[in-house]
């Protein structure tokens, strides 16, 4: 009988920590295929960040290095810079990413560098356990906002994605969610592109992908999707942002 | 860049040349004065050896792009100065527990805070002990002379590479931005050694992980045990220091880097008033040489430790001694520099006072 589903050879063999309901694990997934599907496993780096995403190394099947909080895309340029022929990707959440990471993830972009980062936003810090986030909506209540975020104070929820599109050496950036069968295969085109644009020398490629964190939001899983659907998407958009189809040469 | 031959240079060329001779070819760091001319030097000549120069947006950045050179497999250096090395202690600390060489250079200056960008020896403390958070040590090798600024930069890469851990050159503006002549060469190729645990991708092998992050308290607490191992090891295998007019002496200068490099001046002067002085040199400040400060004091008990700043290496020296010796501390931390005659005044001073 011929075998139609399978643990991608990228992924362990073991089951996720990640709480019911949390993306985590489909965006996992999604990266695994990939790396399967371009046939690089074995030329593959990863870096994993501060947060749940820390423990990238128990499920990827591949050579991976753990960063300082906000600072994988710091690291993996170390990295890159060594072995110019590996992929080298960076697994960062919106606390590492858009907070304490805000300065090596625009500098990286900017320098252009050959790597891909997969931002996961999930609008709050989650293995501290909830608190605000830069991405967290107006209004939403967390461990830090009891009242809810209000823009005086607080601010308002950062746009990594636009923020980075507008960089000369930023060459791909897309933003994508996995809240249904439909936005799951559109964030493994964008996501699978993003690593191509890496394998043909293309410059930097970064995916931010919406995902649920109904622990912290104190959400059943589906209450968690519609979430996304509803009140995250209109004001995160999902859209390639920038797609450059010639490298920066000098 | 390697010949035999001598060259007159700054003590920050030397260790910029020397980084190249070391075989060192991923440089990454953020400007900073006094040792500006590192990355000024490097800049220009690590490209030519096929090396990679990258001014980081931050001291932070700099360093974790150390940390992921050199989890690479490569040998990987970033220099500043004591602003800046605070800021890098994130990434030192993550080095120590992930077992990452790396070569970091502090031609340090005044502090606390912004401090100025004179001469001082303030970062003794946060170089010996540790520096960031957790349980750990770095390497700290303390050059006193432009040719110990070469020699040191080289040393320092193959003990890194020895011990999988960061090592540290403490220097200053003094060290850095004199002149004088330095024999190079005698190193043609790199001495690295194999890096088996670097991360390279995984073809042919089982994923490797280079991690810091211990939630089991067993493994937490194993781990921490291995790293303080490792230190104990260094601190019987790797202690250099140099001892000078000892044997005869009725007082014991203890100095290192600049501050040595004076009080030499100030020794041979009390020496040609008839004062027999010695010194005693620690080259690494970790590990210290405790040991021979002790066997030292138990026969010449008059101590004196000069330092450039208000007492910090003196504390070493007094846990080190025998129980008889007199330890007296003459400090300037300020941004003027030591000068031979106040020291020289110091051992007359002693030497006026009655043996114990």
């Amino acid at each position: 009988m011929k075998q139609v589903f399978k643990v991608p050879e990228s992924l362990k063999d073991v089951s996720f920590h990640f709480c019911p309901g949390c993306h985590h694990g489909i965006i996992h997934r999604i990266v695994a295929e990939v790396i399967d599907k371009l046939e690089v496993r074995t030329k593959t780096i990863g870096i994993s960040s501060v947060g749940c995403s820390v423990f990238l190394y128990d499920y990827f099947n591949i050579d991976v290095c753990e960063a300082p909080h906000g600072r994988a895309p710091a690291v993996a340029t170390g990295v890159k810079r060594v072995h110019k022929d590996r992929i080298v990707f960076t697994f960062q959440g919106d606390g590492d990413l858009a907070a304490i990471g805000t300065s090596e993830i625009i500098h990286t972009a900017n320098r252009g560098e050959n790597i891909t980062v997969i931002f996961v936003n999930n609008t709050v810090f989650g293995m501290t356990g909830g608190q605000m986030a830069p991405t967290t909506m107006l209004g939403q209540e967390t461990t830090t906002t009891p009242l809810g975020r209000s823009f005086i104070g607080d601010g308002y929820p950062l746009k990594m994605s636009e923020m980075l599109a507008t960089l000369e050496g930023c060459s791909f950036v897309a933003r994508v969610a996995v809240n249904s069968p439909a936005n799951v295969r559109k964030a493994r085109k964008a996501i699978l592109k993003a690593f191509e644009m890496q394998v043909n020398n293309m410059g930097f490629s970064f995916v931010e992908v919406l995902s649920a964190c109904p622990t912290n939001w104190k959400m059943s899983p589906q209450d968690a999707l519609k979430r996304i659907k509803d009140e995250l998407i209109p004001y995160f958009p999902l859209k390639i942002f920038k797609e450059k189809t010639i490298p920066d040469t000098l | 860049m390697s010949d035999s031959k001598k060259r007159f240079i700054k003590g920050n060329e030397a260790i910029a040349v020397a980084t190249i001779d070391a075989g060192c070819r991923y440089y990454f760091s953020y400007p900073i004065t006094p040792q500006s001319d590192i990355p000024e030097y490097l800049s220009l000549h690590l490209p030519e050896v096929g090396g990679t120069f990258l001014q980081a947006e931050s001291e932070i950045a700099a360093i974790n792009m150390v940390l992921g050179a050199s989890a690479a497999g490569a040998r990987a250096m970033t220099s500043s100065s004591g602003p800046g090395i605070s800021l890098k202690q994130e990434g030192i600390s993550y080095m120590a527990s992930d077992e990452l060489p790396a070569l970091i250079v502090n031609i340090s200056r005044t502090g606390p805070g912004l401090g100025g960008i004179a001469a001082s020896q303030g970062d003794y403390f946060q170089a010996t002990k540790g520096g960031g958070h957790g349980d750990y040590r770095t390497i700290v090798l303390a050059p006193y002379s432009v040719q110990e600024m070469y020699d040191l930069t080289i040393k320092g890469f193959d003990l890194a590479d020895k011990y999988r851990m960061p090592v540290m050159i403490l220097a200053d503006s003094v060290l850095g931005q004199m002149k004088e002549p330095v024999a190079m060469g005698g190193r043609k190729k790199s001495t690295a050694i194999r890096k088996d645990w670097a991360i390279t991708g995984c073809e042919g092998r089982r994923p490797h992980v280079i991690k810091s992050l211990y939630l089991e308290g067993d493994k937490s607490i194993e781990h921490n045990w291995k790293l303080a191992k490792k230190y104990k090891k260094i601190q019987k295998n790797e202690v250099m220091y140099e001892i000078k007019g000892c044997k005869d002496a009725d007082l014991i200068l203890i100095a290192f880097g600049s501050a040595a490099r004076i009080a030499k001046t100030s020794i041979e002067m009390a020496r040609e008033k008839g004062i027999k002085a010695g010194m005693l040199r620690p080259i690494t400040l970790f590990p210290f040489p405790n040991q021979q400060i002790k066997d030292l004091s138990k026969d010449i008990r008059n101590i004196l430790v000069v330092e450039q700043n208000t007492g910090q290496m003196v504390e070493d020296v007094l846990i080190s001694v025998s129980e008889n010796a007199r330890v007296t501390f003459y400090g300037k931390p300020t941004g003027n520099v030591l000068e031979a005659e106040e020291i020289l005044g110091q051992i007359e001073k002693l030497k006026n006072k009655k043996r114990v």
